[in-house]
């Protein structure tokens, strides 16, 4: 049943709005320039609260079921976390307030701040990138600046390896770096001989996500690094898989120079249908200097806002997603090192638990001790025409999101599936009794899965008419213009 | 504290499973040198505990709903409907992902495309996004995206020097790695015929904010035209909550239309997560950073809507992507969403008179004070400039003993303008609120 | 996957049907399936452009996929098919009639002997196909 674009339920004249009345004298409007009409939606208050309880009603979240996306970490999100952002000393603060009036606020931001360091193993940290890609560019400008700031103007190339998220080297093309694309060896790894044979004094560094996309721990990761430091490179950590290495070790341990976390991921702010997120970058001590400015400091017993000696400058307005920064120390508060390591201990558990289940009817091409995700194939000879995709919209139908599909894409009808440590095994066997179930009917019955999903509120939609016909916005019919209105 | 399930059975259980006696044997691909280290961190506490801690330095932060606040430039206090944050604390909104999957994803999906319609509507352009991360990086994708346009032939982007510093500064930062060069005039008060002198047959873009970063509402008819003549593309970047009064920049022959979407149902929360506004002409669809949902069928015939034109981003085209990013502002765009919603075609109008004439109220008052003045005579919207008798940051000092927090003091800016205060006024400040405030100048000024 | 004999080929999976000093280019019936429903059609340069082996000279979009499409060989492009931005679809279901993408006037004819005859571009396929 669907429900109608608000613009469709609007009827003019009708308000939804509250408003106290002007209270001082009305001056001349600027002349000339008042717009004669606006086009905006004409609802009650109800009307309005209706219309979105239905549209959320449509969706699968995280608080509905069971939601294996793989590199996504969905995992739950603790409701004291949106409690404590919604403080009105924290949700009303403005950034360009003196800071003597804003030190509860800063100090929050300096010990996410001193936290984020302890566990990634670095020597400082910036809050001020807005998401995961966010964090790579940081991290690459910072980088070429570091590079640059040597002399060496010659180290141009990132190599990446080809499991790689696509933000790793659409970051590196807008950083203005040549990308290098790695081969994965047979047991996914990075290919060492072809890392060696491009190893020279024209690379700026190495973006390596580990665990890798395929949920695997680089079996050789030290090496990897270590050989990328021996050229005169540095190497970017794609921090998305942290959630395996919480407590576990540390990536500023293994040599990775600049790294930025998912505070959206590991750190259990909410995904909000697409964002905000928070990409925070951690650099080692070399790199610290060329961080993004400003980051919060602490002299002679107050928090201050500082420029890094060599800041890149800023990478968007103010002083990055505070918000996010409460609920990820709400979050850390309440872990200390203890829960954290059990985050990682579990949620490589249940990755596992799901993988030995799994294995014996879909095929997992790496198959050994994963961490928190791993891959499988959605494909079986004996049912050539069922896909990745189908299987997905089948999944649909037992309650449960589909996990990741087609990516990475070095693995054929790629299934991406993580857990996270916040479900529970009978969760996880319901999932694997449902996967079981969908393995069969490929055989028994293709057209089940070819017609899927039968239970949604929708069914399969039309992506080729989307990008053919492109609607991608609806405007009410001619209004008549609004007048002015002086209280 | 922690949210994990598990009993002793279940890890015994599973363990067994997979084929290991203990949950360290997991982890034998890593160094073991460097595995499991200590972390030095408080332990955890439970969740009472920590919002208390909260709440001790939530009480230690100054903030908007506990003074009256006259501080703009960039971000402003509005009033938030209620509506909007019991739509936002709905689970299938926040706790939802990316709409991949839409047939289980049609909240999410329905109400970006209205989203997307609002914005198309507010600011007269045919075609916006479902959003970026804020006002800085929207202007920073959009001389991305005239770079694109001009396939790397074209290597000068106009700034105007009145739009907001820092986004002036993240465009900087994102050039980094390019031979493109911003140029304009450096001095705030230059006027629009020496911003126009810069425009050539170089230029990707030329970029004006409206109203300004001082509070102006200025005429860019010659700058559109002059953009025009040369091929570059013209740039808006906007506050919308003045479009509710002020006629939108397609009237004056926009290109494209960027802008901070915070005032529109967002709180003030010390700097983020906001809302980056971004829309443009039908012609650059495909050159669009960041996300579009466009409606479409469903095999039952019903309509639905999906993410569209998937191919330009990073995903997919990977390096040749015209911009890398990914996540974005999704439930803040729900929040806009909603405010535009409640307030509507007369509810933003109203807004936006409150603010401007509550602003006028206040400016006259302040300019009819002895020791200060205001600086500019141009007209603008909800932000102005004043001279004060003495500097800034000891008149704001003194504001904040009478529970104010003064406007923002423009000598962070540039350094010449010492004493000058650019005051920000909206609907949330009271008539007694702003006589209170010249009462507080007035003293400030005289002692 | 057809792969018809009066044409010449690149690994890039575009085609050429020389016609006196003048070629007419498009892409495969191999990548139009790689690609699947196609769904926008871009050629970046205009009538008169002459342009160099390997130069980007338009860009097709499906659903999932995007790719770019490089001139076969050097030329002066005399004609872009109009019909094609209206009908994308096209490319899937005549890749090799209705669908052509430019026509050229060769400036270089000899570059013809570095590409693929059909039997070589049928061995490519098979080989990226495993």
């Amino acid at each position: 049943m669907l429900e109608p674009l608000i613009y469709d339920r609007s009827s003019p004249g009708r308000t939804g709005f509250s408003l106290p009345v002007l209270d001082v004298p009305p001056a001349d409007l600027p002349g000339g320039r008042v717009r004669r009409d606006l086009p905006l939606p004409e609802v009650s208050e109800l009307e309005a609260m209706r219309h979105f309880v239905r549209l959320s009603q449509f969706n699968h979240s995280i608080d509905t079921g069971f939601y294996p996306l793989g590199s996504c970490t969905m995992k739950y999100n603790p409701k004291v976390n949106e409690q404590a952002a919604r403080l009105p000393g924290f949700a009303y603060a403005h950034p360009l307030q003196p800071v003597e009036t804003v030190q509860g606020a800063l100090e929050l931001m300096h010990t996410v701040q001193q936290w984020l360091m302890e566990i990634g193993g670095f020597a400082a940290v910036s809050l001020q990138p807005a998401a995961g890609a966010h964090g790579e560019l940081t991290g690459i400008l910072m980088i070429r600046a570091y590079h640059r700031s040597r002399g060496d103007k010659q180290r141009t190339k990132i190599l990446i390896p080809d499991s790689a998220h696509g933000t790793n080297p659409a970051t590196s093309s807008m950083s203005g770096m040549q990308v290098i694309e790695l081969p994965s060896d047979d047991r996914g790894n990075v290919d060492l001989e072809a890392l060696r044979q491009v190893c020279d004094d024209t690379v700026a560094g190495l973006m390596l996500t580990n665990p890798n996309t395929l949920g695997l721990f680089e079996e050789h990761v030290q090496q990897v690094i270590g050989l990328v430091h021996d050229c005169g490179g540095l190497v970017y950590g794609d921090g998305a898989n942290m959630n395996a290495l919480l407590g576990i070790v540390r990536p500023g341990d293994l040599g990775i120079d600049v790294l930025h976390y998912n505070l959206h991921k590991t750190f259990s702010t909410p995904h909000g249908g697409g964002g905000p997120g928070s990409g925070a970058v951690g650099a080692s001590a070399a790199l610290a200097p060329f961080l993004p400015a400003p980051i919060v400091a602490m002299r002679d017993g107050q928090y201050l806002l500082v420029e890094p000696d060599q800041t890149i400058g800023r990478v968007k307005a103010f002083h990055g997603h505070f918000g996010m920064a409460v609920r990820a120390f709400a979050y850390l508060r309440m872990h200390g090192a203890e829960g954290l390591r059990a985050i990682a201990d579990h949620a490589v558990l249940n990755a596992n638990y799901l993988r030995v289940q799994l294995r014996q009817h879909y095929h997992v091409p790496y198959d050994r001790i994963c961490m928190h995700e791993f891959v499988a194939e959605g494909h079986w000879e004996a049912a050539p025409d069922i896909r990745a995709l189908d299987i997905s919209k089948r999944l649909m139908d037992f309650g449960f999101h589909p996990p990741t599909n087609y990516f990475p894409l070095i693995v054929h009808e790629a299934l991406m599936i993580e857990p996270t440590e916040t479900e529970s095994l009978e969760t996880l066997d319901a999932f694997a009794a449902a996967m079981l179930q969908i393995a069969q009917e490929a055989l028994d019955d293709p057209e089940l899965l070819k017609t899927a999903p039968h239970e949604t509120p929708f069914g399969r939609l039309d992506e080729v008419q989307a990008a053919k016909q492109l609607v991608l916005c609806c405007r009410p019919a001619e209004l008549e213009p609004v007048t002015a209105q002086s209280g | 504290m922690t949210f994990i399930p598990h009993t002793d059975l279940d890890r015994q259980h599973m363990l067994a499973a997979i084929g290991v006696s203990r949950l360290d044997d997991l982890f034998e691909a890593v160094p073991a040198a460097l595995r499991f280290p200590q972390l030095d961190l408080p332990a955890g506490i439970s969740e009472m505990e920590v919002m208390n801690e909260l709440q001790a330095l939530a009480e230690d932060t100054t903030n908007a709903h506990q003074f009256t606040s006259f501080l703009g430039a960039g971000a402003y206090d509005h009033f938030i409907p209620a509506v909007v944050d019991h739509v936002l604390q709905r689970s299938e909104f926040y706790t939802a992902y990316t709409p991949y999957q839409p047939e289980v994803s049609q909240g999410t999906l329905q109400a970006i495309f209205e989203f997307q319609s609002h914005i198309c509507n507010l600011t007269g352009m045919e075609v916006a996004n479902a959003s970026v991360y804020d006002g800085a990086t929207a202007l920073a994708e959009a001389v991305n995206m005239a770079l694109n346009h001009h396939r790397g032939r074209r290597d000068r982007v106009v700034l105007a020097p009145t739009v907001h510093p820092h986004y002036r500064d993240t465009v900087q930062t994102y050039l980094r790695g390019t031979d493109v060069e911003v140029v304009g005039p450096q001095g705030f008060a230059a006027g629009l015929p020496s911003l126009i002198d810069h425009i050539d047959d170089q230029t990707a873009l030329v970029a004006v904010q409206y109203p300004d970063f001082l509070g102006h509402i200025n005429d860019y008819g010659p700058v559109a035209e002059a953009a025009r003549a040369s091929g570059a593309l013209f740039c808006v970047v906007v506050n919308p909550i003045a479009l509710g009064l002020l006629e939108p920049p397609s009237a004056f022959g926009a290109d494209v239309v960027v802008g901070e979407g915070q005032p529109l149902g967002i709180p003030l929360s010390f700097g983020g997560p906001y809302l980056g506004l971004f829309a443009t002409r039908q012609a650059y669809v495909r050159k669009m950073p960041g996300r579009l949902v466009g409606e479409t069928t469903d095999d039952r015939g019903q309509r639905g809507y999906v993410l569209t034109l998937t191919p330009r981003e990073q995903h997919i085209r990977r390096e040749k992507a015209t911009s890398n990013i990914c996540t974005n502002q999704g439930l803040m765009a729900l929040a806009a969403g909603v405010y535009l919603t409640v307030m509507g075609r007369q509810g933003l109008r109203r807004v936006a008179e409150l603010c401007y004439h509550k602003a006028h109220y206040a400016a006259e008052q302040i300019g009819a004070l002895p020791s200060y003045a205001l600086w500019n005579q141009r007209p603008f919207f909800h932000e102005f400039v004043i001279e004060t008798p003495l500097p800034v940051e000891h008149i704001s000092r003194q504001l904040l003993a009478s529970r104010i927090i003064g406007g923002y003091d423009l000598s962070q800016w540039q350094p010449e303008l010492a004493n000058h205060m650019l005051v920000a006024v909206t609907e949330r400040n009271t008539r007694e609120d702003i006589d209170r405030f010249v009462e507080a100048l007035a003293e400030v000024g005289n002692a | 996957m057809k792969v018809p004999d009066d044409l010449k080929y690149t690994e890039n999976d575009e085609w050429i049907r020389v016609e006196g000093d003048e070629g007419v280019i498009g892409i495969t019936d191999f990548a139009q399936d790689q690609l699947s429903d196609i769904v926008f059609v871009e050629v970046l340069e205009d009538v008169g452009a002459s342009l160099d082996q390997g130069a980007a000279c338009a860009a097709v979009e499906s659903v999932k996929a995007a790719a770019d499409v490089y001139l076969p060989v050097a030329g002066e492009i005399v004609a872009t098919n109009q019909e094609l931005p209206n009908q994308p679809e096209l490319i899937n279901s005549d890749p090799y009639g209705q669908a052509w993408i430019l026509r050229i006037r060769l400036t270089d004819a000899s570059q013809l002997d570095n590409l693929l005859d059909a039997a070589a571009y049928q061995q490519s396929i098979e080989a990226r196909n495993h």
